[in-house]
């Protein structure tokens, strides 16, 4: 592998990463609070706002259901409003983030749901409010449950994170397809496929590892 | 004008003076509203009830019954589609969200599944209610550890709900809900997923409670056992109603109503042992039939000899079939199911004369002549 091989992958490397971190670390901002509202605002529920749980309920479905490369294309007005431009790593972050909010808020709802209903009934009954519910009782319960979801997320977003390739977007994909596809440069593309293999193990070995650490429903957890 | 005499008040003062009620029910009736499929269920018709400052009353109900919608009125986490909910003297059932957050910290509650945070310690669980209510990190520090040891758990303090025992689970639970210094403490079937054993140190640690806290407890079961280990008062709630209520001692020796005979059989004492249940008929006894009769002794007549006394006066021979004597309350008591001659004449002596020595003598059926000798009384036909 000549020195110039290994520098193009040591930054198609990077910028995979600092747009995952971007994309991660901005869809957990919104998509987990999200989560928590969508899993508390049903009817009758603590943060009951059933309309508002519908509306919020579609916009993320409707989200989802969309092919990310269409999605990609889609919002390229929206893009180019919020990084300036549409073409780039720093671009490309803007369909990742947008893409992974209702996908991390889907996986908050689930984690949030499983928390026993028993333990809220608790702790209204000591007096807590339902801001403080969610506080000190939905999400520390729900910890395990969310990193694990958030594990998911970024194995999901390196994914992801190749297709951005498509639109300028830098990283691995993107160096991938050129190199390896277009200049048909088979150990390249080898090379890409080890590196996104190495990335997503490690991300699951962490998550994996830092689920089981906070989970104490297990003896000696 | 003359100060008001301050006079000493009768023991039982509760239910005369409702006055003295810390938790009081009146008229209280919850109507679940209809879903799809289903029409309005009215879970709760019509509930006067009061618990006494200082007292443990037990509600006691089959499965449906209504307990614990009764129980979750009280704290205010359902509320009642008619009549009034009062404790101490805050009006529960009209006190709008924030306020009734406020009087919660007033009223404990413990459940069947000890709904404690499992990824809290023992100490963080019973910390979280003295969080929640903004008491500072030394503050809260001590009276966690106060706490613990009064539920004797200091030593596991730091340890997991995964790493405790049920009833050491249980503990926390109680601790928890004692955190914010309530008046009154609410027990929704506390002890229903414990064993015998366990069941017994939870109910003698609430006892204890009671006792040296002057903790009001208001507690529902489905167990008569749990009533008579720690209850002075018990109601039996059927299908949304109280269908009797009262002294436990006199509910325990003089049911009234059916439900309440069907939780008292499942008591030792008074349930018949097999061999006699499987003979005995409904029904009035022909000839050489026996009658049985389940005499119930009761404080001072706890311990007469009134079977000798009875062939002696009477001249009426009536069997041992099965006996006990039990405390309930404090109070010696105990139980005999005895078969006489089932001629009418001798069944209605035998039961005028246990009566006019103060003893009840219930008519259980008949024991057919066929399965079952009877005995023979020297009196018969005789006035
Ligand atoms: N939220 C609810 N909506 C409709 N029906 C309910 C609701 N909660 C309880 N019920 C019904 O009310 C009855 C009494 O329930 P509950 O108080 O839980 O009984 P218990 O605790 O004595 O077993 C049951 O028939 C139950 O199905
Ligand atoms: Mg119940």
């Amino acid at each position: 592998m000549s020195p110039e091989m290994l520098r193009l992958i040591l930054q198609a490397t990077g910028d995979t990463l600092t747009m995952v971190a971007i994309a991660a670390g901005l869809g957990t901002l919104f998509g987990l609070p999200l989560g928590v509202f969508l899993a508390t605002s049903g009817r009758g529920e603590l943060l009951a706002a059933p309309w508002l749980n519908r509306v919020l309920g579609t916009v993320v479905n409707a989200t989802r259901s969309t092919p990310f490369i269409i999605l990609v294309v889609a919002i390229i007005p929206f893009t180019r409003l919020i990084a300036g431009t549409s073409i780039g790593t720093a671009a490309a972050c803007v369909p990742l983030t947008v893409a992974a909010t209702p996908f991390i808020a889907r996986l908050v709802e689930g984690a949030i749901r499983e928390v026993d209903g028993g333990l809220v009934e608790a702790a209204r009954a000591f007096g807590a409010s339902p801001l403080q519910i969610v506080l000190k009782v939905l999400i520390p319960e729900a910890l395990p449950g969310i990193v694990l979801g958030l594990t998911l997320a970024v194995v999901s977003l390196l994914g992801f994170s190749a297709m951005v390739g498509a639109v300028g977007g830098g990283g691995l994909g993107d160096l991938g397809i050129r190199y390896g596809y277009q200049r048909f440069m088979p150990e390249m593309m080898l090379a890409v496929v080890v590196v996104l293999i190495v990335l997503v193990q490690a991300v699951q070995t962490l998550g994996d590892r830092l689920a089981r650490r906070l989970n104490k429903r297990l003896r000696h957890g | 004008m003359t100060a008001p005499v301050r006079v000493p008040l009768p023991q039982d003062l509760g239910r005369h003076f409702p006055g003295d009620a810390l938790v009081r029910l009146e008229g209280v009736t919850k109507t679940f509203p209809a879903r799809r499929g289903a029409a309005p269920f009215t879970a709760l018709d019509g509930i006067d009830l009061a618990v006494r400052r200082g007292s443990v009353l037990g509600v006691i109900g089959r499965s449906g019954a209504g307990k614990s919608t009764l129980i979750r009125l009280v704290n205010g986490l359902e509320r009642p589609t008619g009549g009034r909910v009062i404790v101490g003297e805050a009006e529960i059932s009209r006190l709008p969200e924030a306020e009734l957050r406020r009087e919660r910290r007033g009223i404990g509650m413990i459940f069947q599944h000890f709904n404690l945070l499992s990824a809290r310690t023992a100490a963080g669980n019973v910390a979280l209610p003295l969080e929640v209510a903004g008491y500072d990190r030394a503050a809260i520090r001590a009276r966690v550890n106060e706490l613990l040891d009064l539920v004797g758990l200091t030593a596991q303090r730091d340890r997991y709900p995964a790493e405790l025992s049920g009833g050491q689970k249980q503990r926390v639970g109680i601790a928890r809900a004692l955190a914010t210094s309530p008046k009154v403490l609410l027990s929704d079937e506390a002890t229903s997923a414990l064993d015998p054993e366990t069941t017994r140190s939870i109910l003698d640690l609430l006892a204890r409670i009671n006792r040296e806290l002057g903790l009001t407890i208001l507690l529902i079961t489905h167990e008569m056992s749990v009533i008579r280990a720690i209850s002075h008062e018990v109601a039996v709630l059927d299908q949304g109603r109280i269908a009797e209520s009262g002294d436990v001692f006199e509910v325990f020796t003089r049911p009234q109503a059916a439900i309440t005979r069907t939780f008292l059989d499942h008591e030792t004492g008074r349930a018949l042992p097999p061999v006699l249940a499987e003979r005995l008929r409904a029904g009035q006894p022909g000839e050489g039939d026996s009658a049985v009769l389940r005499i119930t002794f009761r404080g001072p007549h706890a311990t007469d000899p009134v079977l000798a006394q009875l062939v002696r006066d009477a001249g009426i021979v009536a069997c041992i079939l099965s006996g006990t004597v039990d405390e309930i309350a404090g109070k010696p008591f105990g139980t005999l199911v005895v078969s006489v001659d089932g001629h009418p004449e001798i069944v209605a002596r035998t039961q005028g004369f246990l009566r006019e020595r103060g003893l009840d003598a219930e008519f259980l059926g008949t024991l057919p002549a066929d399965a079952w000798p009877a005995p023979r009384s020297e009196t018969r036909h005789v006035a």
